[in-house]
């Protein structure tokens, strides 16, 4: 059960080898065993778990199950779930027990999946290292002195540390790929417009895109078929046909075009994982690939760009925590302008808050047009070198991160260097392009190494393709932290 | 020094549709605290926002009637500031490209047209609303008004007195509920003005500074407190003083105004385009289907009463003071078509004055614009008197008689004689019993006619026609 | 670009979040560190370029006018601070 694959654990359902309840009682008490050492997870809820997974079972007697059906699936804490505990990794919503349900959710749910709990998370998302959590830090489970990254570091220490069998997460900056990467999993985030927004907490609207991450790209292929779709709810929710992402795994990659964009490759990325690239990059030759240099000059400029565009959104989206509805309100005040102040500024954590005066700021009068709408110009022309640099190339490939996952207290004090982690992942953000992490083998400390590939609008099922090729050819993917 | 006044009003208009402008909440008026109110309107964590296609088309109607540019695409914004009422810490409106651009309306003020431009007029969600009283020291929240769709709809500064204002405003207020976007409310708060006040020296062109005068609910507040307001701004630059750039809120009970805020403390909203929500493109075809859904404007139905039937310029303003009343008219004098006159006096006469006094809307009237016009009708050739008019209209009203006219003329005893030959006969036995009276009138008496009418009358019962018997009486007295 | 602790406390006024004097120095150092890396943006001339809101160049879907929600009060009102008769309860709010 540990290791197995969802198309595994899914045969094994089918079959009536293993039932839903077995399985969710082993993850539950793995959880119960191990989480005090990760901290992977703020909240579980056996009875509700199981109560899914008795209906599970119910499903599958009769015949009726999908692939996920069963199966547990860690959820980030940012995705309402009636009746849970869903507190963003925040102490503003430490006692938010929601009301309603979140798409994702919903879509698990109507699969017959098991929510096996919450994860834990950068608070609202914001941070690359799990350490802006309210509910304490999250340890990789490579080496527990090390950071799993952010913000879906929880998700990311589940899967790494075999706690759940696939977790969901959620991508604002990098933030499925790059703890994906630092934990040696998988993990994709699709176009913008393809998985739901409602009830997945906002941090940055227009770039926030939730995903799977699992052990391997055939498992985020599995997931990805019940988490995208049309969401009525969701404006920014794209109608299109639905695609079976497992249909075109097994496609040979003889004649793809991979490009490196040099600004990747310049200076920045650490020899180790520079190491790990190269012999993965040597690896997709041999499976029939080419590599070409592309350019993509404007993309360093995506952490700035992004660190404008995505508080500006988040100052805004985050201005409902206002303690009068629900959420932390303070104990004491005077007065309605008072409280307000408090709650907030008692609710939130540093990192939270810097972001929101950032954001505040470039939108105020006098800074709105030399920041937030040059932020937005700039974006356009991030987009305008991808489009080009995909006249000559089909996907394009780079290290998730400049290094392996930095030690725990390391770049906390220095918000520069903790938002240099997202530096080549936010470029997908901002485009709303598709981009993937899959693990290739260790740098220092023997760290995780994850590559990034990134794919032209809606090509998630090229770049899940490209993944497994890969991964039918090795074994990083295999490997366990535990 | 003379002063002009300058003034320009921002309308918030509530659209009259059935859910919200982001949620599928509803928007009746009048339900239990926050029970309209739902995950999207209470700014729930995760909740987004899907624009209402009825709210859009109202604009567009709107937009339309004024003559206005429909904007496509137009952009939602987030207007942000704190406020326990507005749920989300931003308000949804539009900012720098509104859904109607420009337009103008036409108005009358005192018998006089004047045109008065518009900027613009953009959509937007309302904020719910807070309850002061009761709540030992505490103000209670309620947000089933969060998120009911605006339509704001914003003047150049083009009128110059406050019955100039309130001719535009009520002139709006027609407008809105003709082409059924807004209900008109006051007392519920479907028409709200704000307006924005400043005055300069008479013949100068330099606009002075203004204040912007918020929340008032009805034309007689709209009225008074420009008044006031003005007076105050006279009053403090003939002294010598500069006026301030504010905000103030009109104290209906005092009968002022007083500062809410200066523009120093005036918010920085930090507007930026909404990204939950996509830019909103209206298409041609769209908009040319709204244009087949609009009906007979009241500019166009002024002309066209003036026109068809010579109907004076108050009589028009009065008849088309609301659609409900043009179209009752309409549909009247359908009916008799060279009776306009007769149809228009009677629909502002006898029936405005019914539904005054009973306190009811033209819409409810008991007595249907195919009643009347068979009650006019009766008056036309000569059945009835309008005298007994009066009393079948009374019969009608109370549905007497399946509200047939003939029915009630029949019942009632009402028919008039008409009959030449039953006149004659009438006035020659009056002039019979009367010789002495015939004899003063031949002299010059021209009393003695009246006399004679009157005895006629009375010996008729009222019934006969009188201008028969005035043309009867007349032949026979300058017969011999 | 210099940011001063005025600018830092006038931001933490708009955005409702307490700040002392204390935080006010630390932010304003960190955030003057942040701005400097933002600085870097306006090396590249976008004066042709149009401001790119949304990755996908789609318009806004409507709704049909109809009302789907029900009343859910008692249940969003089971997480609320503090509620009477209905009502969400805040500090009087002085007009």
């Amino acid at each position: 059960m540990l290791n197995a694959s969802l198309k595994e654990l899914s045969k094994q359902l089918a079959e009536k080898k293993l039932s839903s309840v077995e399985l969710t009682s082993f993850f539950l008490q793995r959880i119960k065993t191990l989480n005090p050492d990760y901290n992977a997870f703020i909240t579980t809820n056996e009875e509700m778990s199981l109560a899914q997974a008795v209906d599970a079972d119910k499903m599958l007697a009769k015949g009726e199950g999908g692939p996920l059906t069963g199966i547990p699936i860690a959820q980030k804490d940012i995705f309402c779930a009636k009746g849970w505990l869903t507190t963003c990794g925040s102490k503003m919503l430490s006692n938010f027990i929601s009301p309603y349900d979140a798409g994702v959710i919903e879509r698990f749910n109507l699969a017959g999946a098991v929510n096996i709990g919450k994860t834990n998370m950068d608070e609202f998302a914001m941070g690359s290292s799990n350490e802006t959590s309210y509910y304490g830090i999250v340890r990789n489970p490579w080496d527990t002195k090390a950071v799993p990254g952010g913000s879906s570091g929880g998700a990311a220490c589940s899967v790494a540390a075999r706690l759940a069998p696939a977790a969901t997460g959620t991508d604002t900056g990098g933030s499925i790929r790059q703890p994906a990467a630092l934990c040696g999993i998988s993990g994709i985030k699709p176009t913008y417009g393809l998985v739901s927004r409602y009830g997945m907490i906002a941090f940055a609207s227009s770039l926030d895109q939730a995903g799977p991450m699992a052990k391997s790209a055939e498992d985020l292929a599995l997931l990805l078929n019940v988490m995208v779709g049309f969401d009525a709810r969701d404006s920014t929710s794209l109608q299109r046909a639905q695609e079976d992402y497992t249909s075109s795994l097994e496609k040979p990659l003889s004649g793809l075009r991979i490009g490196l964009p040099k600004e990747y490759f310049a200076k920045g990325m650490s020899q180790d994982v520079e190491n790990a690239i190269d012999k993965a990059l040597a690896e997709y030759r041999k499976l029939g690939a080419e590599t070409v240099e592309v350019a993509l000059p404007n993309a360093p400029l995506s952490i700035p760009v992004y660190y404008v565009l995505a508080p500006a959104e988040a100052s805004s989206n985050l201005s409902r925590f206002d303690g009068v509805r629900y959420g932390h309100r303070a104990e004491s005040y005077s007065g309605l302008t008072d409280m307000y102040r408090k709650s907030r500024a008692e609710g939130f954590g540093p990192e939270v808050k810097r972001r929101i005066l950032i954001g505040t700021y470039v939108l105020s009068h006098g800074y709105y047009d030399a920041y937030y709408i040059k932020a937005q110009k700039l974006r356009r022309l991030i987009a305008q070198d991808f489009a080009e640099a995909y006249q000559q190339c089909d996907v394009i490939m780079g290290p998730t991160t400049p290094t392996v996952a930095f030690n725990l207290g390391e770049k906390s004090a220095d918000p520069i260097q903790m938002y240099l982690s997202d530096i080549y992942t936010s470029a997908a953000n901002l485009t709303g392009m598709p981009a993937m992490s899959i693990p290739i083998g260790f740098g220092e400390k023997n760290r995780p190494v994850g590559l990034h590939i990134i794919g032209n609008y809606f090509k998630e099922a090229q770049l899940l393709n490209v993944a497994h090729q890969y991964q039918r050819v090795t074994d990083w993917h295999l490997k366990s932290a535990v | 020094m003379q002063w002009e006044i300058v003034i320009g009003l921002e309308v918030h208009t509530q659209l009259s549709t059935q859910s919200k402008i982001f949620s599928g909440a509803s928007t009746a008026y009048g339900a239990a605290p926050n029970t309209q109110a739902c995950e999207v309107d209470l700014a729930l964590p995760g909740v987004l926002p899907v624009l209402n296609k009825g709210a859009v088309e109202r604009a567009i109607k709107f937009g339309l009637s004024v003559n206005a540019k429909i904007n496509s695409p137009s952009v939602f914004a987030r207007k942000n500031y704190f406020y326990p009422d507005l749920p989300k810490g931003y308000q949804i409106s539009q900012f720098e490209l509104p859904i109607v651009q420009g337009g103008s309306i036409c108005m009358q003020v005192n018998g006089v047209e004047k045109n008065i431009r518009l900027t613009r007029a953009h959509l937007e969600e309302d904020a719910g609303k807070s309850l002061h009283e009761d709540f030992h020291g505490m103000t209670g929240i309620d947000l089933n008004r969060a998120g009911t769709p605006l339509l704001e709809i914003v003047s150049e500064p083009d009128m110059r007195s406050s019955a100039e204002a309130v001719a535009y405003a009520k002139t709006l207020h027609t407008l809105v509920r003709w082409i059924g976007i807004c209900d008109g409310n006051m007392q519920e708060g479907s028409f709200r003005c704000d307006a924005n006040v400043s005055v300069r020296p008479a013949g100068t062109v330099k606009l002075g500074t203004r204040c912007e005068i918020k929340n008032l609910n009805s034309f007689r507040f709209l009225e008074k407190a420009i008044d006031f307001e003005a007076h105050r701004q006279i009053e403090i630059l003939e002294e010598g003083g500069t006026i301030r750039q504010e905000t103030r809120l009109y104290d209906a009970n005092k009968d002022e105004t007083r500062t809410m805020r200066t523009k120093e403390d005036a918010n920085d909203y930090r507007y930026f385009p909404d990204p939950d929500l996509l830019p909103l493109e209206v298409s041609v075809e769209w908009i040319e289907q709204v244009k087949q859904t609009l009906p007979e404007l009241p500019q166009a139905r002024r002309d066209r009463y003036m026109v068809e039937f010579g109907l004076s310029t108050y009589d028009v303003s009065v008849l088309t003071a609301s659609r409900e009343m043009a179209d009752y008219f309409d549909a009247a004098v359908k009916l008799l078509p060279t009776q306009a006159k007769l149809c228009a006096n009677w629909i502002m006469g006898e029936i405005s004055g019914r539904l005054n006094k009973e306190n009811m809307e033209i819409s409810t009237c008991p007595v249907k614009p195919d009643d009347l016009a068979a009650l006019l009708i009766r008056i036309s050739d000569g059945t009835t008197s309008g005298k007994a008019a009066k009393t079948i209209f009374e019969s009608l009203w109370l549905g007497e008689c399946g509200k047939n006219v003939d029915a009630i003329i029949e019942a009632k005893g009402l028919k008039q004689i008409s009959d030449d030959c039953a006149i004659e006969k009438l006035v020659d036995d009056v002039l019979a019993a009367n010789v002495q009276q015939v004899t003063d009138y031949r002299n010059g008496k021209e009393k003695a006619f009246n006399s004679l009418i009157g005895q006629i009358m009375k010996a008729a019962q009222g019934k006969a026609n009188p201008m028969q018997v005035n043309t009867i009486l007349k032949k026979k007295l300058t017969k011999k | 670009m210099n940011l001063s602790l005025n600018d830092v406390k006038r931001i933490a006024d708009l955005a409702y979040i307490e700040i002392d004097e204390n935080q006010a120095e630390a932010t304003l150092a960190q955030l003057s560190s942040i701005f400097n890396m933002i600085e870097t943006m306006q090396s590249v001339d976008t004066s042709a370029i149009e401001p790119m809101f949304h990755s996908q160049s789609v318009s806004q879907r409507l709704r049909e006018d109809i009302v789907t929600e029900s009343d859910q009060r008692v249940l969003f009102q089971s997480i609320a601070p503090q509620v009477q008769e209905g009502l969400y309860l805040v500090p009087q709010v002085i007009e």
